[in-house]
């Protein structure tokens, strides 16, 4: 197979991801699509690992794991706080932050 | 002279030690501050007399003394010793201001009597008293600065002592700032003196403009300049033309200011610094020149104005503008016209400041009517002041034997000695300075008949009488310095041998006119105007409305338009420049300031719609950004390969 596929792949799985974030209101939905993102990026990491055949880029992709395992601990928490304040998980509700 | 030349820096002490009782003791000292006033000023002339009587029994050649006190300023190459220069010069005006100034200080007491401000009064008294002692001592060009600048204080401070009125305000201000012209001639002389010798002390700088120091020294080129720069000064403070317009609205101060300040001594403080300079004038004969044509022109233009005013003070304001003229002019005229220039000035101190403390009983008889008009047949209940005052009048009429011919006349006389084998100049001067005596006796003749003589044109709310003895004591002792000082000082030239120490000797001359037919023809002049006057203002009737006149009259009642002219030509532009200065201001830096900062707000007011709340939008432009980014550098990258 191809090694560039697996980066078209990522890219492929990035796009996605961050369409689902800018386009998607429920908050759950946007957090999955951050994770696809990250995930996406995780890829592309090995591939290029792969590529140039130096561990650097793997060692990066568990690093990625580490904090995306933490940040899911801190995003749902945040998001059931809000669900628990303002009956909403939407993303929109949560707008009082403007100018 | 050496055994009390110690006592010379108390001349300044007591009066300066009694205006700051006065101003700092406040209300308490309200009950018996003008008793100390006239304490300070007393000791200050108890001080002076014992000085005369040490530097007469001291030989000629040993008068002028420096008493060095303490080294003032140390700064680079600046080395001022404030000190004391005691010589005849200076002892003549110690005498002039510390009697002359007594004498006031005591009429003021009854003068002022009714003012709830007469100690504040009396403190400014003795402040002037000082800082003219100051100035008139000084040994430095410096020092001598600060007594100018403190006289013009104290003027500043006594002419708006009635400073809730508003037109007195703006007079002390016109005075000030007209002041203020001539000392920056003043503080321009004292740069160039010392870029020229190092040096502003009297000691060093005037035998270099005498040529006296090897190696010290400057072109007559600079010496002009400095002897023009001073002339500017002397202008200011002595009212001289171009620089004469403050001094008939410095009337506005009580009568015994314009008395002692205005005509004895402060505005004679001009021709004390062209006669102390004496070396660097006969430096710059171009300068000298100048001089006797400010002079020349001054004693013209007051005498003219002196004939159309109503105001008794303005007249004599313009009457002392007019004879300060007659000592500029003699001070122009090198070593003969100085001991004139001072001995005129020192009659003048005593009849002048006379016939202003007369003007001064007759307002306060006629309840501060100064209107001479309204005035008339005073003399039978003004006794005292009417006689004073015509002696007065007499002496600046300059009849023999009163003391003005004895001054007036030697002026005059040294204005018809050619200088340098000139005789245009001598018949010029000459002629001004007789046609000048000539208008004199007719205006001052015009104000004494207009005063005393004719029918009465007063009111009947108006109860003339004669001041307390506290005013005329001084008027009367003023009166007899007017008739005799002259004569005595003049007989065998007593009065120019006794400055010779300071001036130098000088041969007299030989007038182009001699010297008994010039006498006569003065008299005959003089007497002639009087008589014209007396036909005008005493036989026939005074309007108490003033009639409307011809051209010159009206132009000579506002002053030869020098306020027009000041106005036009320094005023006009000088707010033009400041108006458009501010305008600038405002327009160009505050607005570019203030657009800056408008066009800031604004541009924020438009960023401001994007944080519009919403994460997603915020998520967005971060994409965006990363993307542009990543695309910038893709194509630098493609360009750089």
């Amino acid at each position: 197979m191809e090694i560039t596929n697996y980066a078209v792949l990522a890219c492929i799985l990035f796009a996605i991801g961050a369409t689902t974030v800018l386009l998607r209101r429920n908050a759950i939905v946007v957090f999955m699509g951050v994770e696809l993102m990250l995930n996406a990026t995780n890829l592309a990491f090995v591939t290029f690992a792969r590529v140039h055949g130096d561990v650097t880029g793997q060692v990066l992709a568990f690093f990625v794991m580490v904090v995306a395992a933490a940040e899911v601990v801190v995003g749902l928490a945040i998001i059931v706080t809000i669900f628990r304040t303002r009956r909403s998980a939407s993303v929109d509700d949560v707008n009082l932050l403007k100018g | 002279m050496e055994n009390v030349i110690g006592l010379a820096p108390w001349l300044v002490g007591f009066p300066l030690l009694g205006a700051a009782v006065l101003l700092l003791g406040g209300r308490a000292t309200d009950r018996w501050g003008h008793w100390l006033g006239v304490a300070a000023s007393t000791a200050a002339a108890v001080t002076g007399f014992v000085l005369l009587f040490a530097m007469i029994s001291t030989p000629a050649e040993e008068r002028v003394v420096d008493h060095h006190l303490w080294t003032w300023l140390s700064a680079g190459g600046l080395d001022v010793d404030l000190g004391v220069r005691l010589d005849p010069l200076s002892m003549t005006f110690v005498m002039l201001v510390t009697f002359v100034g007594t004498l006031i200080h005591v009429y003021s007491v009854a003068y002022m009597a009714h003012d709830p401000h007469r100690r504040r009064f009396f403190a400014y008294l003795n402040l002037f008293v000082a800082a003219m002692l100051t100035l008139v001592l000084a040994d430095s060009y410096l020092l001598l600065f600060v007594g100018w600048e403190g006289v013009g204080l104290a003027s500043y401070l006594l002419i708006g002592f009635w400073d809730h009125k508003r037109p007195n305000a703006v007079a002390a201000k016109k005075a000030f700032v007209m002041n203020r012209v001539g000392d920056m001639g003043l503080i321009a002389a004292m740069a160039l003196i010392f870029a020229n010798v190092g040096s502003v002390q009297f000691a060093d700088v005037l035998p270099a403009a005498a040529g006296e120091l090897s190696g010290v020294g400057a072109s007559t080129a600079t010496w002009t300049a400095v002897a023009l720069c001073l002339l500017l000064a002397a202008c200011g403070k002595s009212a001289q033309f171009p620089l004469q317009a403050w001094l008939g609205d410095a009337m506005a101060g009580p009568t015994p200011v314009s008395a002692l300040i205005h005509a004895a001594t402060m505005v004679t403080a001009g021709v004390y610094l062209m006669v102390r300079s004496a070396p660097i004038l006969e430096a710059a004969p171009t300068a000298q020149l100048v001089v006797v044509c400010v002079g020349a022109v001054t004693l013209i233009f007051g005498a003219v104005v002196g004939c159309a005013k109503d105001d008794i003070k303005k007249a004599l304001a313009a009457s002392t503008m007019s004879q300060i003229g007659y000592m500029m002019l003699a001070a122009g005229l090198g070593p003969v016209g100085y001991g004139f220039a001072i001995f005129h000035l020192l009659t003048h101190g005593f009849f002048k400041a006379g016939l202003f403390l007369g003007a001064g009983s007759v307002m306060h008889g006629m309840d501060d009517e100064v209107d001479m008009r309204r005035f008339g047949g005073l003399s039978r209940f003004l006794p005292v002041t009417w006689i004073t005052m015509g002696l007065g009048w007499l002496a600046i009429l300059g009849v023999f034997p009163f003391s003005g011919f004895w001054s007036k006349d030697g002026i005059i006389e040294t204005a018809f000695v050619p200088v340098d084998g000139q005789p245009w100049r001598a018949w010029l001067f000459g002629s001004v300075a007789l046609v000048g005596a000539a208008i004199t006796a007719f205006y001052m003749s015009r104000l004494f008949f207009m005063t005393f003589g004719g029918q009465r044109r007063w009111d009947d709310d108006h109860h003339p009488h004669e001041s307390p003895a506290l005013m005329t004591v001084p008027m009367i002792i003023l009166a007899i310095g007017s008739v005799a000082l002259g004569g005595l000082l003049a007989v065998g030239g007593t009065f120019t041998t006794w400055l010779e120490p300071v001036t130098g000797h000088a041969e007299h001359g030989e007038p182009v006119i001699p010297f008994w037919p010039l006498v006569i023809l003065t008299h005959v002049l003089v007497i002639g105007a009087a008589l014209l006057a007396f036909r005008q203002y005493a036989v026939s009737r005074v309007p108490v409305t003033a009639p409307r006149g011809s051209l010159l009259t009206r132009a000579a009642r506002r002053d030869l338009f020098q306020d027009a002219t000041n106005e036009t030509l320094v005023m006009l532009p000088g707010q033009v420049l400041t108006r458009s200065l501010v305008y600038g201001d405002k327009a160009v830096v505050d607005g570019g300031w203030l657009g800056l900062g408008a066009t800031v707000t604004q541009v924020g007011e438009k960023v401001r719609g994007m944080q519009n709340g919403y994460a997603r939008s915020y998520a967005a432009m971060i994409l965006t950004g990363v993307l542009v980014i990543a695309g910038v550098a893709g194509i630098a990258a493609a360009v750089s390969q």
